[in-house]
């Protein structure tokens, strides 16, 4: 394994300055009812690089829309169709306007006025050849790790997690940092117990304010639906506090200062490491919970432009996700032996003592430029393309005043 | 041999890489002694006490605080949700030792 900084591999350039890794086409629904014909339009492509993506409305939640709006301008993404049925207060147009705006090959209907399910996946379809014939002339640009976005989040833990999967991680973080590139991590939820170690890692006063205020509000958050981020299958695992679980998950966030919170749907300003809030703002009605599954979590990530998201893992998943590769890393050997055909990152061996942290972490740094560089993960070669778009109420930025007060 | 493997010097508690019969374990990681004589079982993955904690006292992993004993816990036994409970967290000594399924909802 070379150095990180002596990898580079060819990326897609977009016409908005950025760099992408995947050239893919969003087919996405404004509301449930548009759902089939999307789907129908996603499935008819025979395209692995056509994903189905939307919200189940109809009426517009901002956070919802913001979601869908950072997708469309997601550097992995070269088309965008947005697909409405006529009558809902989320605006496929105006998606599409935002496509074209950066850049981007689009087209938007209404089922209604297209008559019907036939008559608009045919309309799609025809879209959606054409854009794929026009994305293979997309150019492409070297990258390198500086200029790479990669997200982490961890997902049914047990034991291993926190000795091993988001162990390599943190490491691999602290490399990527070094380079120049950027790493988001989240659940802060699950960092409650452990204020005081993420508030000795800010960068500055401003990053020391953001995670102060966020971490409170996550606990709040916590204690007044009454239910902390560990499940039955993590305490059966093993874990017996959520503070046990929470150092467990924040060590993926590896050693390097914070740089601040970044927001759902909200870019990081610059490189470093950032903690993502994924958490509900306050408001005068409380939309959704936390986490409600690890889609929802990778969404999060991708939606703050990561390239490439991390699975944590110990218990084994299956998901892939919309939008970017996933990368599933697990610390439990057994689990990876099970679920190999879905697993890609086996962090098993340090346990056994067959490798060392260091050399582990250079073995997930190859595993994300191979990736980055076109291999399929294997979600991706398995067809995975899951997503999760639901109603939050949350703040663009880290507000230091509650909504409700003002 | 059976291992077990301690994260931080400081620590109260260690991570069976296997599952513990009464006997002697070795500890892997920064362990201040080279092992520890397993007084329960102790499932995979669960925590095994380093020395003898008293019920009050603070649980340590990585270094930092996990949760308290909420009774008196002898060295080389099991440590979980019967024994400890978390500092923030009041339902989870509600949970099931093993399963950790919820014990505070009726399903009626």
């Amino acid at each position: 394994m070379q150095e990180l900084r002596d990898i580079t591999w060819q990326g897609y350039a977009r016409k908005n300055g950025k760099k992408g890794i995947r050239n893919r086409v969003l087919v996405i629904y404004t509301v449930k009812c548009a759902e089939f014909v999307a789907q129908e339009i996603v499935r008819g492509s025979g395209s692995g690089d056509v994903e189905l993506l939307g919200f189940d409305g109809c009426t517009d939640n901002q956070y919802a829309v913001n979601l869908l709006i950072s997708f469309i301008r997601h550097p992995n993404v070269g088309a965008v169709l947005a697909v409405g049925l006529g009558c809902e207060y989320v605006q496929p147009e105006w998606l599409s306007r935002i496509a074209q705006e950066e850049g981007k090959v689009t087209d938007w209907l209404f089922i209604q006025n297209e008559g019907g399910t036939r008559a608009a996946v045919r309309r799609g379809l025809a879209f959606v050849e054409e854009a794929l014939r026009a994305l293979r002339e997309t150019p492409r640009v070297p990258m390198g790790f500086s200029d790479l976005i990669v997200g982490a989040e961890c997902g049914g833990s047990d034991y291993t997690s926190g000795l091993a999967g988001n162990v390599v991680v943190g490491r691999f973080y602290d490399r990527l940092v070094d380079e120049g590139g950027t790493a988001i991590f989240e659940e802060i939820v699950e960092a409650v117990g452990l204020d005081s170690l993420l508030l000795s890692r800010a960068a500055n006063e401003q990053a020391r304010r953001e995670i102060r205020y966020t971490y409170d509000k996550a606990l709040e958050y916590c204690r007044s639906v009454r239910q902390y981020s560990v499940s039955p299958g993590n305490f059966a695992g093993g874990l017996s506090t959520i503070e046990e679980k929470s150092m467990g998950a924040v060590i993926k966030s590896g050693s390097r200062p914070i740089q601040g919170v970044i927001k759902v749907s909200s870019p990081a300003p610059h490189p470093g490491l950032w903690l993502l809030d994924s958490t509900p703002d306050p408001y005068w009605m409380q939309f959704g919970i936390t986490n409600p599954n690890d889609n929802e979590g990778l969404m999060d990530l991708i939606s703050c432009g990561a390239h490439i998201v991390f699975l944590v893992t110990g218990r084994g998943n299956v998901v892939g996700s919309a939008v970017s590769p996933c990368i599933k890393i697990t610390g439990n050997g057994e689990t990876f032996a099970r679920m190999q055909e879905d697993m890609d990152f086996d962090a098993s061996p340090v346990l056994r003592g067959e490798c060392s942290q260091s050399e582990l972490a250079l073995q997930l740094a190859q595993m994300v430029a191979d990736t980055a560089a076109g291999q399929m993960t294997k979600s991706e070669a398995l067809g995975h393309h899951e997503f999760f778009v639901p109603y939050k109420y949350q703040e663009k930025q880290v507000a230091f005043k509650k909504a409700c007060e003002e | 041999m059976q291992t077990a493997f301690q994260i931080d010097l400081t620590d109260n508690v260690a991570t069976a890489l296997c599952p513990l019969a009464p006997g002697e374990t070795r500890l892997l990681g920064d362990a201040a002694q080279s092992a520890i004589e397993a007084v329960t079982d102790v499932p995979v993955g669960h925590k095994i006490a380093l020395r003898d904690i008293a019920q009050g006292e603070m649980i340590v992993k990585y270094g930092v605080v996990i949760g308290h004993a909420t009774q008196d816990i002898p060295a080389g036994s099991w440590v979980h949700l019967h024994v400890m409970q978390s500092n923030y967290d009041e339902r989870s000594s509600h949970l099931d030792v093993n399963t950790g399924a919820p014990k505070d909802t009726r399903y009626e």
